[in-house]
């Protein structure tokens, strides 16, 4: 099974415009692979990067240097030059993302907010809302908030429907902001569950832990990021 | 996934005099796929809708439009009679304020009712089932239409104006500011319709807005203009959330929070 995700160099800074132009170096050198089957965690303290680089692997943040050569619908491509719109069809298909906060749309269900992302690769709406249900009770959210907007969700409510929204698809690579931080120990469980099903169907995961017994129970390999700071290539 | 652009733009540019409209802007779009063209009062962004709908010519520059058959048109090079069809039948244009786009002394019934017989529907019994079945996908009142839009709140003319650019099935739509002065809740409606149509129709829209909240929830892709050039382009999650260029910081940080 080829490799599905390698990072290659990768660079990434901020320039604040409106502060005189003043230069945020992120990251730099970032290299490391992911293998399918497997959870990866990336390491290191509040500021490091972390879901910078989470977010550069997603295609919402630009990235400034090197590459992300992903593996999608039998080719290469790499996300880091990538058009928009082979960026989207990557989404689609090949890169599942679970966000920190869920971006909530007006008067749509919790129930279609998790099954959107099934019915976008072209599954029956009934289908992609029965797996929904299934996933939602998984995740002991009450039934009576299925059919009601998340706006007005509690934290955790809601991030379990984005954690719902993650998992339903079948895509073979994961990434996971922090899925666990507004979480019980119950609902935590859950989810340590939910990713050991993926690693058994073959899906690479990677993820972002502040929870040390989640990081534990799910992590295959820890990377640390503080060895990607801008400063230690740049001496 | 379809092969090819449905809309090809190269270097458009729109001079008044000396002064720039729109300068040197190029792109293309794909079907089912919605642009948001952003900026500020002034900085092109209507100008180029009005180009790129053939409402007004371009000093320079090209667009291709895919036909039905398949093949490409050069837009301004077509017959003016040509470009009234397309507008009528493959094109909609939803305008800011509804009285452009309605005619406002009919009823809301025959403004959808209009598009139908334009591409040769004669058969009222079938037009009027049709507009009914608009009225109701755009949440208005089946009792409501045989009332001229004049008696209409500012929120039901805008999706009576939308019932009415959508009835002929376009494969592109044009919009400009759809929500801008209506209240932040009929907003809300509005936009939910909106989304929920284009993803169902599988529309290309090119839709213009100032408020980046209405591009971030309509728009896949995203261009930001000021005086009349793209300072910058790209996924719209990208530019709102990684934003490069000095201008896009800007709007991004004038953003109110609630």
């Amino acid at each position: 099974m080829p490799t599905p995700l390698v990072v290659s160099d990768v660079a990434k800074s901020f320039t604040m415009h409106l502060r005189d132009g003043i230069k945020l170096p992120v990251v730099s050198g970032v290299s490391f692979s992911i293998k399918a089957g497997e959870c990866t965690v990336l390491g290191g303290p509040s500021g490091a990067g972390k879901s910078s680089i989470l977010k550069m692997l997603y295609g919402n943040y630009a990235v400034d240097e090197g590459q992300i050569i992903v593996t999608h619908e039998d080719g290469l491509i790499d996300l880091a030059h990538a058009s928009p719109r082979t960026v989207l069809a990557i989404r689609r298909q090949t890169i599942g993302y679970v966000s920190q906060f869920l971006r909530t749309v007006p008067r749509v269900s919790a129930l279609d907010v998790v099954a959107e992302p099934l019915v976008e690769r072209g599954e029956e709406r009934e289908t992609a809302r029965g797996k929904a249900r299934t996933l939602l009770a998984q995740l002991n959210l009450p039934e009576k908030l299925w059919m009601l907007p998340p706006a007005t969700f509690s934290g955790g409510e809601q991030q379990r429907v984005n954690i719902a929204r993650g998992f339903i698809t079948e895509h073979p690579i994961l990434l996971l902001d922090e899925p666990t931080a507004s979480l019980d120990a119950t609902n935590r469980d859950v989810v340590i569950e939910l990713i050991a099903a993926k690693k058994t169907a073959g899906v690479a995961l990677l993820g972002i832990f502040h929870d040390h017994d989640v990081r534990e129970a799910v992590a295959d390999r820890i990377i640390d990021v503080t060895a990607f700071a801008p400063g230690k290539l740049a001496a | 996934m379809t092969e090819e652009p449905l809309l090809r733009v190269s270097a458009l540019s729109k001079f008044y005099g000396s002064r720039v409209g729109c300068d040197n802007v190029s792109f293309d779009l794909w079907p089912g796929e919605v642009l948001a063209v952003v900026g500020e009062s002034g900085s092109g962004k209507t100008t180029l809708l009005n180009c790129l709908s053939t409402r007004l010519l371009p000093s320079s520059g090209t667009a291709s439009y895919r036909m039905r058959d398949g093949q490409f048109r050069e837009l301004y090079r077509m017959s003016e009679a040509e470009r009234r069809f397309l507008m009528r039948t493959d094109w909609g244009f939803v305008h800011q304020n509804p009285a452009d786009g309605l005619r406002m002394t009919v009823s809301a019934g025959a403004n959808v009712g209009e598009r139908l017989m334009a591409v040769g529907d004669r058969h009222y019994g079938k037009i009027r089932a049709t507009a009914v079945d608009w009225l109701s996908r755009v949440e208005i009142e089946q009792d409501r239409i045989d009332d001229e839009p004049r008696a209409f709140s500012g929120g039901m003319r805008q999706r009576l104006q939308i019932a009415r650019n959508l009835v002929t099935g376009p494969r592109l739509v044009f919009m400009d500011e759809p929500t801008g002065g209506l209240d932040v809740s009929v907003q809300a409606r509005l936009l939910d319709l909106l989304r929920g149509l284009v993803t169902d129709l599988g529309l290309a829209a090119i839709v213009v807005t100032h408020d980046l909240a209405v591009a971030r929830l309509l728009s896949q892709r995203m261009m930001v203009m000021k005086d009349g050039r793209v300072v910058e382009s790209g996924l719209t999650d990208r530019v709102l959330d990684d934003p490069r260029a000095p201008y896009t910081q800007l709007l991004v940080s004038s953003i109110l929070q609630v």
